[in-house]
Parts: structure tokens; sequence; C-alpha cells
């Protein structure tokens, strides 16, 4: 399989940029090396930094197809690989008796209601058959049991599913695949083992600017600075929760609209709701505003 | 290049970083497609491999600067007689001040020249000159001799104190007022005031890495990664960390406590089944024509106890103490009720602080400035306070209760009131001590564990989050 998709690491971090993602350095060359030495990524962080956003932009970088898995507490294999259309299966077989019967063997008959005609592909297996290229992306894997994490396994080392009725099914290329993580529990060694890992945490000053700068539009550069200042001087708080990226941006939104062109100290109080999301984190950030200075 | 792999990956499973053999086989293939100069990206090459856990993100990086700080081109501090390379440098350093302005060459530079340009290097944020001045700084004023036996952070607090950066910060903010001519709002200074902390703390770094590589070059890369080696977060011993240590352990609790309260929710909901629910079963039933095919049982009883801990809070096991309350007060819900109650010679119940405050943390800021736990002298004495405990709040124990006893028994030979323990534990579901000593400290000196721990249902040895974490799973 000619691995040509990116040509260098310098390439990459264009690319995501050229679709409105800006990655630092860790971010590009980890999916330069996901794509030369075709291992998932395990992408780890605070809620509301961009993990799901990769996904989306690698996807949109390389034309490829997102195919999405939302996991959740009591996902199974129906859910996430394959099913069988038992109801077709069922009527497949009736039709059957209603013709003539009997002389048809129960073998034919099994191998006709066990192939690909009645088999329902879920995420996983639609990643691995799909013709053209494809990101996988695999959201919130923490949210699964540790038992179900097993199902992924086979397909996240080998690119391959097997089916007991019909054999391995391999695939036809190699996806890029993304798991997400918000650490509420440690994911299994096995698991982790077998993707490369990303640890992605609140921006830098510079690169949280510049997603302010490229994300809202109409925001002065002053403003943009601004924002990014007060966000890291808020995260430095202990704080129940910390601001996000996601949540700086709707800040900076905010400001826009009401058409704020330089953040005093009673503008910033007003809308801290829209940063933080508990009152007593609200208040804290007041105080620390105004009292500090 | 193969022997500088494996050296490297043996020495982060030193540090105790896990490395599979497949992780290493990966960074291998890793760093094939990714050109060495390129620190940055080889960086990043290696840790995306061998690193699965932000927590060793530290430890990783620690490691590294000591296997791969001398192979980039641009630090090549070292010319081939392994000498310091004091004129490239030096002339490196002229064209740059040439650049700022020109004030004359840099054969000398004085104390005071090198202050000012770090001041300017700070003032516009220029790395180049930032990386520049503190290899001159770490020159002039660290005074490394080759083979001294001493460690990095001696030459580190040697340069640094010659460098007064207090001094540096407070004239950054003169400077900075002027320019904005006064006008500056509070909000506007404090967050210049950051942007300025923010610089000099990369300047720290920096300083601290040019001090690394020359040691390095100087004793060799093992024995520099040997010395720097630290325990990882959930490793450090609580009743041994530095400042910094703590302040990394207290910022490992937070996820942990997360991840153990999800764990915790999780065992509850999944554990086996209680007793046949009759009337559900017959209901199923009827989908099969009255035969109770698929029988339905009751969802079992949380077992939730309620849970009293009693902590020794006097200097040397504060922080053990700060932390289990940290811990068990974050995982409240799990608990059906939590009191508290410390002590040092006397003892006060501090379950209210914890009610009170929204912010566990101002809690235990609050127990250790408010709580009323002297009663002569301010010595440990497990006997006075524990017959307080009985008096007072002996009547409230019962067959519901589980008794944590925080502290390491040193009971400055007082007298011991085990018998409180004992007929705690009478009454009690479970008593449990927790010991921040290694075990092999325990009955030495004043420590009476024993005589209290035939009394509780378990000891357990408990010095590092790790630990903590252990038995607050068993627990709940």
């Amino acid at each position: 399989m000619g691995d040509t998709m990116f040509g260098d690491l310098a390439s990459v971090r264009d690319g995501l940029k050229d679709v409105d993602y800006l990655a630092d350095d860790g971010i590009a060359s980890v999916v330069f090396l996901a794509e030369k030495l075709g291992k998932p990524v395990l992408v780890e962080g605070p809620a509301g930094t961009g993990k799901t956003e990769l996904a989306k932009a690698v996807a949109s970088m390389t034309d490829a197809r997102l195919i999405r898995l939302q996991c959740y507490e009591g996902l199974d294999e129906a859910k996430a690989l394959y099913e069988w259309n038992y109801k077709k299966q069922l009527l497949r077989i009736q039709a059957d008796r209603g013709s003539d019967a009997n002389n048809e063997d129960w073998t034919d008959l099994q191998d006709d209601i066990f192939n690909d005609e009645f088999l329902l592909t879920r995420p996983l297996l639609e990643a691995i058959s799909a013709e053209e290229k494809v990101v996988l992306l695999i959201d919130e894997v923490d949210r699964v049991e540790v038992e179900t994490e097993a199902l992924l396994l086979e397909i996240l080392s080998d690119y391959q599913v097997s089916i007991p009725e019909l054999g391995t099914i391999e695939a036809k290329q190699i996806p890029i695949v993304f798991l997400t993580s918000n650490n509420t529990r440690e994911l299994s060694e096995a698991l982790k083992r077998r993707c490369l890992f990303l640890h992605i945490d609140y921006p830098q000053l510079e690169r949280e600017k510049e997603i302010v700068l490229t994300k809202v539009d109409g925001i002065s550069d002053n403003l943009a600075e601004q924002v990014a200042r007060i966000v890291r001087s808020i995260r430095q708080i202990e704080l129940k929760k910390s601001p996000s990226v996601s949540e700086t941006l709707d800040w900076a939104r905010t400001l826009v609209l009401l058409g704020v062109e330089s953040i005093d100290v009673e503008q910033a109080k007003e809308s801290l709701h829209i940063l933080l999301k508990y009152q007593s984190d609200i208040e804290k950030a007041a105080k620390e505003l105004t009292v500090e200075g | 290049m193969l022997d500088l792999m494996s050296g490297f990956v043996v020495e982060l499973r030193n540090a105790g970083l896990p490395v599979s053999l497949t992780e290493n086989l990966d960074a291998m293939e890793a760093v094939k497609h990714i050109p060495i100069e390129d620190r940055d990206a080889f960086k990043y090459a290696l840790a995306t491999t061998l690193v699965k856990n932000e927590q060793h993100w530290k430890a990783f990086e620690t490691v590294f600067e000591v296997y791969f700080s001398l192979r980039g081109p641009e630090y090549n501090v070292l010319d081939e007689e392994g000498e310091i390379d004091e004129d490239s440098l030096e002339e490196w350093m002229s064209q740059q001040m040439r650049g700022m302005g020109g004030q004359g060459s840099s054969e000398d530079m004085s104390p005071e020249e090198i202050a000012e340009m770090l001041f300017r290097a700070l003032m516009n944020a220029d790395e180049a000159m930032m990386a520049a001045m503190a290899r001159a700084a770490v020159t002039q004023f660290a005074g490394m001799e080759p083979g001294r036996p001493v460690g990095g952070t001696y030459y580190l607090y040697r340069t640094l104190r010659n460098l007064d950066l207090d001094g540096m910060l407070d004239r950054l903010m003169e400077q900075a007022q002027e320019r904005s001519e006064g006008d500056m709002t509070s909000l506007q200074e404090r967050l210049e005031r950051e942007e300025f902390e923010n610089r000099i703390e990369d300047l720290k770094r920096e300083i601290e890495a040019e001090i690394r590589r020359r040691l390095v070059a100087d004793r060799g890369v093992e024995a520099m990664a040997k010395t720097l080696r630290k325990p990882l977060p959930e490793d450090v011993d609580f009743m041994h960390a530095s400042r910094e240590e703590m302040a990394n352990i207290r910022k490992a609790i937070q996820p942990l406590t997360r991840k153990l309260a999800a764990r915790l929710a999780r065992k509850r909901k999944h554990k086996r089944k209680g007793p046949l629910d009759f009337r559900a079963t017959v209901r199923q039933s009827l989908s099969y024509g009255g035969v109770p095919a698929e029988p339905r049982f009751r969802n079992p009883r949380p077992n939730k106890p309620e849970l009293v801990v009693v902590a020794d809070i006097s200097g040397s096991v504060a922080a053990f103490a700060r932390f289990t309350l940290h811990l068990v007060y974050a995982l409240q819900n799990q608990f059906s009720k939590v009191r508290s109650f410390v002590f040092i010679d006397g003892l006060d119940e501090v379950t209210h602080m914890f009610q009170d405050e929204e912010d566990i943390t101002n809690a235990v800021h609050r127990v250790n400035t408010e709580a009323d736990v002297v009663w002569v002298d301010g010595h440990s004495d497990y006997g006075h306070a524990f017959g307080v405990f009985w008096e007072n709040y002996g009547s409230e124990i019962n067959s519901k209760s589980t008794v944590m006893f925080l502290g390491d028994a040193r009971n400055n030979y007082h007298a011991t009131n085990a018998w409180v323990v004992k007929e705690t534990a009478k009454k009690a579901r479970s008593v449990f001590w927790l010991n921040p000593e290694p075990k092999s400290y325990w009955d030495t000196g004043d420590s009476v564990i024993t005589e209290y721990a035939t009394h509780a249902d378990a000891v357990f040895e408990c010095r590092n989050l790790r630990q903590l974490e252990g038995f607050v799973d068993h627990l709940a």
C-alpha cells in the first residue's frame, strides 16, 4: 500500500491549517506517524480541547469519509461491529417454503441466509469494508466497559473483523483511526499498547489566540490577544472546570456580538458565565480578577 | 542509534514507566519516518509510542533531555575535544548583540550587561536571545567545574541568585507601565504581569536545560539520568514530598478522584444481582404464556457505608491526612454519610467545614487553621485524643459505621488508650488504620502501631497516592 497520503511533517501541519485546525507540533507529528505506521491514535485530554474536531479535520483534509462510532455504556457487538438481519433471514426461509419445498438442502439454505445480503454493517465493519478512504472516529471510548474494549482490539491491531459464519473480513484500505477519551477511567493496557498516544491539553497562549482569530469572524487582533490572556489567567486559578477552547470561542463570539473592542473588568465579570459553568467557579474567578491586579 | 534507543528505553523503565516490547518496536519504526534533526518532532514521535499516560510525560521529558540533549546540530555546545566551545558561542553572541544595537564586544560581558540584555530579551519575548542569554548566564554565574560532585540544583540556584529574576519582573512591569503611559487598568496589569512571569518561567527552564546539557557532557548520560530520576506523582512518598512534588500530587488527585468515583459507581451497577423479584418474574412470564422463562432479580441494595474518619494532623503526617480527607470528600456520594475528626493532642469535629465549603481545597485549609486540636503542647497524643473521641462521639458509632484512623501512631510515649480502638471495633462494622510510614519503621521508636493494630480489622501502609487509591477502591 503506497503511503503517499502525506509527504512530510510540514505538509500535515499546513493541510490541517487549511481546514481551519491549528495543530501544534505534537499533534502534527502524531497524525503524520499514524498514517505512516498505520496505527490508531488514542487522543486524550480535557473536554472541549478539540479531540473530536481533530478527527473531523483530518477527514476533511484527506477528503476521506468520516465514520463515527459514539461509545456509551452498554455498547455491544451488534451496535459496533455487525448484526444479522434476522427478519430478512426469516422472510427468506419462509419464501422458500412457499415454493418447491423439501428438495433444497439445509446447507444450501444456510449458506444462503448467512451472506453479505443479510448482514447489517455497523460503523466498525463499515470502516473496514469501505472502498474509499475512511477516517474512523471512536468517540469517548472510556465510556464502554472494560470487557467491551476487547471488541475493538482485533480491528485496531489487524484491521480485520472475524465473523464466525463468514470468515474474516480484511480491510481493503487501512483507515486512519482516532479514539478519544475523557479519561474517566484507565483504559486497558492492551488497548493502549496498540495505539499511538496523544494528549491534547489547553493550548499555549499564541496558539489559542490563533484559534480565536481563525474561528471567530470579525474579531480584532487586539481583542483576540486579550481574550487568550484572560482565559490563560483564569485557567491558573484552581477551578472545578477550567474553561475549554470551545468555551473560549463562545466567549470571543459573544464579545464580538456585543461590540466590545477592549475588555475591562466589568465586562469580563458580566460575561464570565459563558466561560465557566459552575456558580462557585464564577464567583471565585470574578473575585480573583478584581482583587489582584 | 540502536544502542542509544535501547539505553533510552531502559532508563524509561528505570524511571517507572511501563514500556512494553511492542511499544519499543513501534518507537523504532516511528523514528525511521522522522528526521532526527527535527528535534521536537523526534521527541513527539518517541513520546507518542512510548508514553501512554499523561502523568508520565514529565518523567519522559527529563529522560529525553538527558539522552538526546547533545545530538541536535544547534545544540552543539561541545567541539571534538569535549571542551566547551566558547569561541563560536561568543562570536554568535556578539553577532546577536550587534543586531541589538551593538554595545561593544562580548569579550567580557559584565553581569550588568547580561542583566540588561536579558531584560530586553524578556521585554520583547525574543526567544533566540533568551536562549543565548541563558547560556551566557550559566557560563558566567554557575561556576561549573568538571567532575565536581554537586547536583544540578546547586548550579541552578547559583545562576538564578545572580540573575535576580524577581527584581527583573518589577523592572519589566515598570517598563510596561511607562509604555502605556500609566493608564493601565488593574486587569491589564495583571495580564501583563502574568505574561512576564510566563516568560521568566521559560527562561528558568532554558537555564535548567542548559545546565543539564553541560552536566551530561561532563558526567555521561547514564550517571546523569540516574541522578535526575524522580518518582512518578503517584509514587511520591507523602511524608517526604518536596513542595513541588506536593503540588504535583495535588494536581494528580483531582483526576484520580474522578476516575475512582466513576469506577465505584460502575462497579456498583454491574455487581451481582439481588434476590429474585417474584412480581417482575411473573409479569415477564406472561409474554411466554405463563412460563417463567426469564427470571427477574431485584437490584441489590447499594452497600454504602457510613464513614468516620479520625485523622492525625500533626506536622509529620499532615500532608497524608489532607490528601485522604480530600479524596474521601470528593467521593462523598459513594458513602451514605461522612464524618471527620482531626486531632493532635486534642480532638475536634470538622465535618461542618466540609459541608459549608463547596470547594474541598478551602475546606482542607480551614481544617488546618480553624480546628481546635491542641490540648496541652501540640505534640501528638493519640491516647488523649482517642479518649476524647470515645467520650464525646463513641455513642454515635453503630453497626453501619466504618471507622478509619489515619496516623503514624507516634505517640510521644504517652498512654496509648488502645481500648478505644477495641471498643470502637466492637460497635462498628469495621475499623481500618492507615499508616503513612513505611512498614519497616512501624513499632520503632515511639510508634505504637501494633497496640492499635491488634484491635483494628486491618492496617494498611499508605505512603503514596497509588496505595491510597487502592485502599479507597477496596473500601467502597
